[in-house]
């Protein structure tokens, strides 16, 4: 498989506090990655380094083979990295329907609005509300939804399911296997197991600021007593 | 009765420039959170142009009203570009001082090449003398100021309420790193909406120059009364700092009618009292 990104030695900070201490990762073109990690140990963080949001960096970011370590972060999203932040980042000044028009589009093969509004029915009945008034589930739609849009290569996703009901959780595992299908290469921060051994096709396994371990999903039995060990789960 | 229409245009023209002043300042806060105390400064840069254009390129009004804004919007963004982005990442109170810096600097400027006395700009002749509306006398120009003052106001809210570049003002007030990771590129945006301030300052400036004199001081006496209009209306908040504008443009010449003593502090009055039950301001949301 080809890889669409790879992380060599990086290293970021808060100020003074050193949080990822020499990342290596591999993303191939498709795939669905998921890191998992107790918390706190950079698992946001690696996300928020990669798209180049945290600037106290170091180390090699390739990304469709381009090096992204000098790219400035409005450029980020142009070269095809699409970003959900843990905190869903939705606009409460801006309807569900601006909010979904914002970020612009940086390449061919997104999808249009009707698409959207064909995947998410519940955004296209409220697009005339502000963002804020959704649910917590309909937000972290209209999240993904206006990533969608633009037509990114890689969609980079902070704990999607946090606080969520069973329900939606069901459903946005369902977003993303048809994302999947259409080719999308997704890397995952989740802390609900369950829903992430369902999705994804491999796992990092992330302590202390770096990779500690790199799985398929068949070996996750193998892998449970010593994810048992790592994770607390 | 003559005496309180009178006050009311008086109080309404006084409005429109209040709303337009307070409108840029409001625009520029809500995104680069910087207090601008250069507005003044910028709308007495607007008058200078004006009378400047006239004095030696034979530029008149009307293309002035266009160019005078065009030209200190520039002036603003080559500053905003050089100087003012330097100091986001450090306290508010940098923002504030160098703009405070910048309004001395640009107003002794030109009372040093100028003097303090006010130069006379004429209004366009089409807008010349009045029209009797049968209760009141209207000078025509005066007319015009409210009028074209309410749809530059409406204008700039629609740019900003209704359209795709004002979704972009908006989602950054809230969250600009994230438009940033979007793909928006936000410090144009920021040079822009301080140009966009700038500019509007610099048009009142235009619109007030045949009203008043055209004179170096001409900022400072207003910039004052256009902050207590923003707290007033709570600060960041587009629709109130237009409607709060000319409220209290209206409620200063309503004073000068039924209490003229008290005309020049009524709106220190108003917003002393707004500060003491809305501390955000009559149209501001709470933070």
């Amino acid at each position: 498989m080809k890889p669409l990104l790879q992380v060599k030695g990086l290293n970021s900070w808060y100020g003074e506090s050193h949080v990822l201490h020499g990342v290596d990762m591999t993303v191939g073109e498709g795939e669905m990655i998921t890191i998992l990690g107790r918390n706190g140990v950079g698992k946001s963080t690696t996300l928020r380094t990669i798209v180049g949001i945290l600037r106290e960096r170091k180390g090699q970011i390739l990304f469709d083979g381009r090096d992204m370590m000098g790219v400035p972060l409005h450029k980020t999203a142009h070269a095809g990295i699409g970003f959900v932040p843990e905190e869903r980042g939705i606009f409460a000044t801006l309807t569900v329907e601006e909010n979904l028009m914002l970020p612009p589009v940086v390449a061919r093969g997104g999808m249009s609005l009707d698409e959207i509004y064909e995947l998410f029915p519940n955004l296209a009945e409220r697009r005339t509300s502000p963002g804020t008034k959704l649910s917590g589930g309909e937000q972290q739609m209209l999240a993904m939804a206006r990533i969608l849009r633009t037509g990114v290569k890689m969609l980079l996703l902070d704990e999607p399911t946090e606080g969520l009901a069973p329900v939606i959780v069901q459903r946005i595992g369902e977003v993303l296997k048809k994302l999947k299908e259409r080719g999308m290469t997704v890397l995952l921060v989740e802390q609900n197991f369950r829903f992430a051994s369902k999705i994804a096709d491999r796992f990092y396994l992330m302590d202390h600021g770096q990779m500690v371990a790199d799985f398929p999903v068949a070996e996750l039995p193998d892998q449970m007593p010593m994810l048992h060990k790592v994770l607390g789960v | 009765m003559q005496a309180l229409f009178g006050q009311l245009l008086i109080g309404l023209i006084n409005g429109s420039f209040y709303a337009l002043l307070s409108l840029g300042l409001a625009v520029i806060f809500g995104l680069l959170r910087v207090i601008n105390f250069a507005h003044g400064a910028q709308y007495m840069l607007g008058a200078f142009v004006a009378f400047l254009l006239l004095q030696y390129a034979g530029i008149g009004y009307w293309a002035a009203l266009i160019v005078a804004p065009v030209i200190v919007g520039l002036l603003g963004a080559v500053i905003e570009r050089t100087m003012l982005s330097r100091l986001y990442n450090l306290d508010p109170l940098y923002g504030l001082l160098f703009t405070f810096g910048l309004a001395l600097t640009i107003e002794g400027t030109f009372r040093y090449l100028y003097g303090a006395s006010g130069q006379p700009y004429a209004p366009p002749p089409l807008l010349s003398g009045g029209t009797n509306l049968g209760f009141m006398f209207l000078p025509n120009y005066r007319g015009w100021v409210v009028v074209v003052s309410l749809l530059a106001c409406l204008g700039t809210w629609l740019l900003i309420e209704k359209t795709k570049l004002g979704s972009y003002l908006r989602a950054a007030t809230e969250n600009p790193v994230l438009v940033q990771a979007f793909g928006v590129n936000v410090p144009l945006l920021l040079t822009f909406t301080y140009a966009l301030g700038a500019g509007l300052a610099a048009f009142a400036g235009v619109l007030a120059a045949p009203v008043y004199q055209v004179s170096p001081l001409m900022g400072t006496n207003l910039i004052i009364v256009v902050f207590a209009v923003v707290v007033v209306g709570g600060m960041g908040s587009i629709m109130g700092a237009i409607l709060t504008g000319y409220m209290l443009g209206i409620a200063e010449g309503l004073t000068k009618v039924f209490y003229p003593e008290a005309s020049n502090i009524v709106i220190f009055v108003i917003m002393a009292i707004v500060l003491l039950l809305r501390p955000a301001g009559l149209f501001g949301r709470d933070a």
